[in-house]
């Protein structure tokens, strides 16, 4: 019964050019036609959870409304084998040909495993990084720089904080999360030195109660900038907002839940990213394996300014967006040192947004208190 | 290094009412249960149904304190199911108490689906600290305004079980059925009663957590919060002042941690999210004694044989 | 007819009813939510045992839950409520990741079956603990486990993704994965894993430990009477400790499987509520062992269905949770008719 599907929609399975050739016996698929897809979307949390998943949410709903295009979509689902079933479920049941697993613990084993049982389908992971020759062809992983808006996110908390201290709420020391940290440090730094961020880690991507909790104990210390890494900032940002101080915001648009508090954000904007790998599965092309990109592609966009943002930050961030949008602007820049001393990034040496080396990074740099 | 444990004191000692709460209403609603002779593990459903209802309620009605009204009557119907099947012959409480908790659970998570997005009114803080120049302090005696109501009604509760006819009758249900029946007290009146009374008091621990702090309906917000008052409630023997005390001490040993990462001390901190469970345990073990039951147990409960 | 035949018919009937009676409501809340009835029973059963695909994603599900069902069942059988299964199952996936960490673990089946009995046997001293500290200090099984369970989850979060966190897993924190060799296949001809044999195999056996062996039926006298027990010299504290490190056994079993079989590794997306879950099956099954085979499939299929649910007709994902929860309060309910059968209406009604 499966079979008879993936006769129905073949699709080519392996890159590049020597592998655009199609499997006999299926309709022939012109290179430009834009052929109807069923596409399978999988949530590790609530859709309208202000954050990580609605951030996919929100993309996944434009996409319900362009023609030919067909969408499955499953939501908390945990990253077990009930997200391998759900995975088949999705091809098998649905006929979904395209994938697009969002949860960081998809990735390995259950998507390599579920990818392997079928070659014919593309399978895209969000946040994954994908290896040529140590994973399949037909998956592949897209994710955005989103330090690039923490970095902006830290430029107008650089300006806004009195006490000098901003707070950051994180879920686990993860590279994603502590180069969000970094980057939101260096961009308050780059306003004034002095400024440190203490992190407070929860340990796990949705704890509501530990999260207002950590942001409590950092408004005591004179933290008055926060911004975070959990799955659903909405508590951080009410809790901060609670205790008068100011919030910058993550993965999705806030502002809503807290105006006079909201200073800006850096949000996810998945379209482009989805789009372009829909895009070369309806029309035949090689699966995109390895998409990245940041404010320049459109994988990342700053909140707009809250009306309490005085005219000189704004004019400081936008000078750095600007610069970053332009490929002029490097975060990740030596001399670098951590916050043990240690010379992380050596003077002279600085890394473009595509580095890999960025994509492991382990350490919190100076000006972070805090230990991994 | 006053630097350091000041702040954290301050922190622990906010956070003991902040996160204790819940547990304070959620352990006296199984204390006054369980007096009478009856588990209800589904005080844990009851918690989470209970602050899903106390928010839709507050943000349907524009007003918190509706919601608190809201919860507590959502947090009696369920304890009812509870305590009105628990009546029928055979029906063993412990098994009914998990069968609530999954569909207290289910229910809410299924009404609740809307509710994760939008923000309701919360319940206003009762400022004690607003003279303090110190912060923390402010913000340490920024009170959550059911916690009065829950020091109040513990104090109530230690009060009518122990002077009151209708407390002798709940304590004579729960230590000997038999003896009640004897006086011609209906205990499956009586139990039901207390099972769904129990209800609406751990209902304002639901409202505590949707309506004051953390202030948000979210699937993930009580992560087990009710099964670990319940267990509290074993931890206090039975009484109403003691749960008051547990709570406390559960809440400020869930606040250490974040309170120390804010100082900079950050490793571990998986351990010290381990610490309240930890202590708990630890102090279980040393308060009971092999050979005796645990004193002030109710004897009908169906834990103690 | 004889008694025996009937109680058995009963026994069998009244959940079954009871079972229809949750689905009947099910439908009615969904209706009152919108939701078309028929559509949704009709995939309620397509997603369970609809086809081939349907069969293997509710087997799939249950493997796990047979074996945490256990950690319950056995426990219970010698008269303690234990529900810290899941803190069992996160010590034994926390063994199996951490044997090749102490010692070189030989490689293909011989190794496996090492890894399985470290599993075993850290679920063992899981469910003992917890029966010795109720045996020799009194404490409450179903507190200390419940306090046992967070406790050990937090400590498994601190070493996995602490000291024994391999470099490699950038986003993911994880042990580092095992050995290909190591790893525990699915079934010929089948997308489930060797769990579900193992689990049918372990239900299995524990129900001919009880109903067989000299042991299993000192358990149950400890259970059932634990005066009378004391009175014919049975050692009690021996029997509930190796009852409680029985059930441990079984769902530290299933926490080995959920890494060899299926993360590879161990990280905290082991700990997705299968110990949990486990508690309801074997509440269901009324603690007999062979009986949570079936209940355990019918709850796996529940969970597929409820995948499917979601996916055609945009139900929460809570939908499977609300009819359980119909299910497991009829169910238990039901049990006050038990005995009807036999004499109808008969016996006066306890007040009790």
């Amino acid at each position: 019964m499966e079979h008879k599907q993936w006769n129905r929609r073949q699709w080519i399975q392996t890159t590049g050019a020597a592998g655009a050739s199609l499997v006999a016996g299926a309709w022939p698929l012109g290179a430009q036609a834009q052929s109807p897809i069923t596409i399978g979307v999988i949530y590790v949390g609530p859709r309208d959870d202000y954050g990580y998943n609605q951030a996919h949410a929100e993309a996944t709903a434009k996409l319900k409304k362009m023609p030919g295009i067909k969408v499955v979509e499953e939501e908390n689902v945990p990253e077990t084998q009930a997200v391998q079933k759900t995975m088949q479920g999705m091809i098998s049941q649905d006929g979904a040909t395209l994938l697009f697993p969002t949860s960081f613990g998809y990735f390995d084993p259950h998507m390599i495993a579920i990818a392997g049982k079928n070659p014919n389908v593309r399978f895209s992971h969000c946040g994954g990084l994908w290896t040529a020759g140590k994973h399949p062809t037909n998956t592949g992983s897209y994710f955005g720089y989103i330090d690039e808006g923490q970095y902006l996110n830290g430029v107008i908390a650089g300006h806004m904080s009195k006490s000098k201290k901003i707070g950051f709420v994180a879920a686990k020391p993860i590279p994603q999360v502590l180069r969000n940290i970094n980057a939101f440090t260096l961009g308050a730094r780059s306003v004034d030195p002095k400024i440190t961020t203490t992190v407070i880690f929860t340990g796990d991507w949705s704890m509501p109660v530990k999260e207002a909790e950590a942001t409590n104990s950092l408004a005591d210390q004179g933290v008055d900038v926060f911004t975070m890494h959990v799955d659903g900032p909405k508590v951080v940002i009410e809790t901060a907002a609670k205790r008068g101080k100011f919030v910058c915001g993550y993965h999705a648009n806030q502002s809503k839940l807290a105006p006079a508090a909201y200073l800006t954000g850096a949000e996810w904007n998945w379209s482009s990213a989805m789009n372009s790998i829909i895009d070369a599965a309806r029309t035949g092309k090689p699966h995109p394996n390895f998409v990245r990109g940041g404010l320049k592609a459109g994988f990342i966009k700053p909140s707009p300014y809250g009306s309490m943002v005085p005219e000189a930050a704004r004019k400081n961030a936008d000078a750095i967006k600007a610069k970053m949008v332009a490929d002029q602007f490097d975060i990740f820049a030596g001399e670098l040192k951590d916050n043990t001393g240690k010379v992380v990034i050596p003077r002279g040496q600085a890394f473009k947004q595509t580095a890999i080396e960025l994509e492991s990074m382990n350490y919190l740099i100076e000006g972070v208190i805090g230990k991994i | 290094m006053n630097d350091i444990v000041l702040p954290v004191l301050w922190a622990v000692l906010g956070g003991a009412i902040r996160v204790g709460t819940p547990f304070l209403f959620v352990s006296l609603g199984e204390c006054l249960t369980e007096q009478s002779g009856r588990i209800n593990l589904g005080l844990e459903g009851v918690l989470v149904l209970s602050s899903m209802a106390a928010f839709g309620g507050a943000y349907l009605s524009g007003s918190a304190w509706a919601g608190v009204a809201l919860a507590m009557v959502a947090g009696a119907l369920l304890a009812g199911v509870h305590g009105v099947l628990c009546g029928l012959r055979r029906v063993n409480d412990i098994a009914m108490g998990i069968a609530v908790m999954m569909l207290g659970t289910g229910l809410a998570f299924y009404l609740g689906k809307p509710l994760i997005q939008p923000q309701a009114p919360t319940l206003q803080p009762i400022v004690l600290g607003g003279a303090s120049s110190s912060a923390q302090l402010q913000a340490a005696l920024s009170i959550n305004p059911l916690f009065p109501i829950g020091v109040v009604i513990a104090l109530a509760l230690a009060w009518l079980l122990a002077n009151t006819r209708w407390g002798l009758i709940v304590r004579m249900v729960g230590d000997s059925s038999d003896a009640a029946r004897a006086q011609g007290i209906s205990v499956n009146r009586v139990r039901t009663s207390t099972t769904m009374a129990g209800g609406a008091i751990a209902g304002l621990g639901g409202a505590s957590l949707t309506l004051f702090y953390p202030g948000s309906w979210n699937e993930l917000l009580s992560s087990g919060q009710g099964l670990i008052a319940i267990a509290l409630v074993i931890f206090a023997r039975w009484r109403p002042l003691a749960c008051l005390w547990a709570s406390l001490l559960f809440g400020g040993a869930g606040a250490l941690g974040p309170a120390l990462q804010s100082v900079g001390i950050n490793s571990a901190y998986y351990l010290f999210n381990a610490v309240p469970y930890a202590l708990t345990l630890l102090i279980l073990i040393l308060a009971c004694t092999p050979h005796r039951r645990l004193q002030g147990a109710p004897s009908e409960l169906s834990v103690q044989r | 007819m004889s008694p025996r035949t009937l109680a058995a018919i009963e026994a069998a009937a009244l959940p079954i009813l009871a079972v229809a009676a949750a689905l009947l409501a099910f439908g009615l809340f969904a209706a009152w939510g919108g939701y078309p009835p028929l559509e949704v029973w009709r995939l309620l059963f397509v997603g369970a045992f609809g086809d081939a695909f349907s069969w293997q994603n509710s087997l799939q599900r249950a493997a796990p839950l047979m074996l945490t069902a256990l950690c319950v069942a056995i426990p219970a059988q010698a008269g303690l409520m234990v529900i810290g299964g899941e803190g069992a199952l996160v010590v034994g996936a926390l063994a199996t990741a951490a044997m090749p960490y102490l010692l070189a673990v030989p490689a293909g089946i011989a190794g496996t079956g090492l890894l399985l009995v470290a599993a075993i046997l850290g679920g063992a001293a899981f469910g003992a603990l917890i029966g010795a500290m109720r045996q020799w200090r009194g404490v409450n099984e179903t507190i200390s486990g419940l306090l046992l369970a967070y406790l050990v989850i937090n400590l498994f979060k601190h070493v996995v993704e602490g000291p024994m966190r391999d470099p490699a897993s950038l986003n993911k924190p994880s042990t580092r994965p095992l050995e290909e060799s190591l790893l525990i296949g699915t079934l010929p001809g089948m997308d489930v894993h060797w769990g579900l044999v193992w689990g049918v195999i372990a239900c299995a056996a524990a129900s001919l430990w009880l109903l067989l062996t000299t042991h299993g039926f000192a358990t149950r006298v400890v259970g059932g009477n634990p005066r009378a027990a004391g009175l014919v010299g049975l050692p009690a504290h021996r029997l509930v400790i190796t009852a409680c490190a029985l059930g441990g056994a079984a769902a530290g079993l299933a926490g080995g499987f959920e890494v060899a079989a299926v993360h590879t590794a161990a990280n905290a997306s082991v700990i997705s509520g299968l110990g949990y879950a486990g508690i309801l099956v074997s509440f269901v099954a009324r603690h007999q062992p062979l009986a949570i085979i079936p209940v355990a499939i019918v709850l796996g299929g529940f969970g597929a269905a409820g995948s499917l649910l979601q996916r055609r007709l945009g139900m929460p994902d809570a939908s499977v949770q609300v009819l359980l929860g119909f299910a497991f309060v009829l169910i238990l309910a039901a049990e006050v008719g038990r005995g009807r059968l036999r004499w109808p209406g008969s016996r006066s009604r306890s007040a009790a």
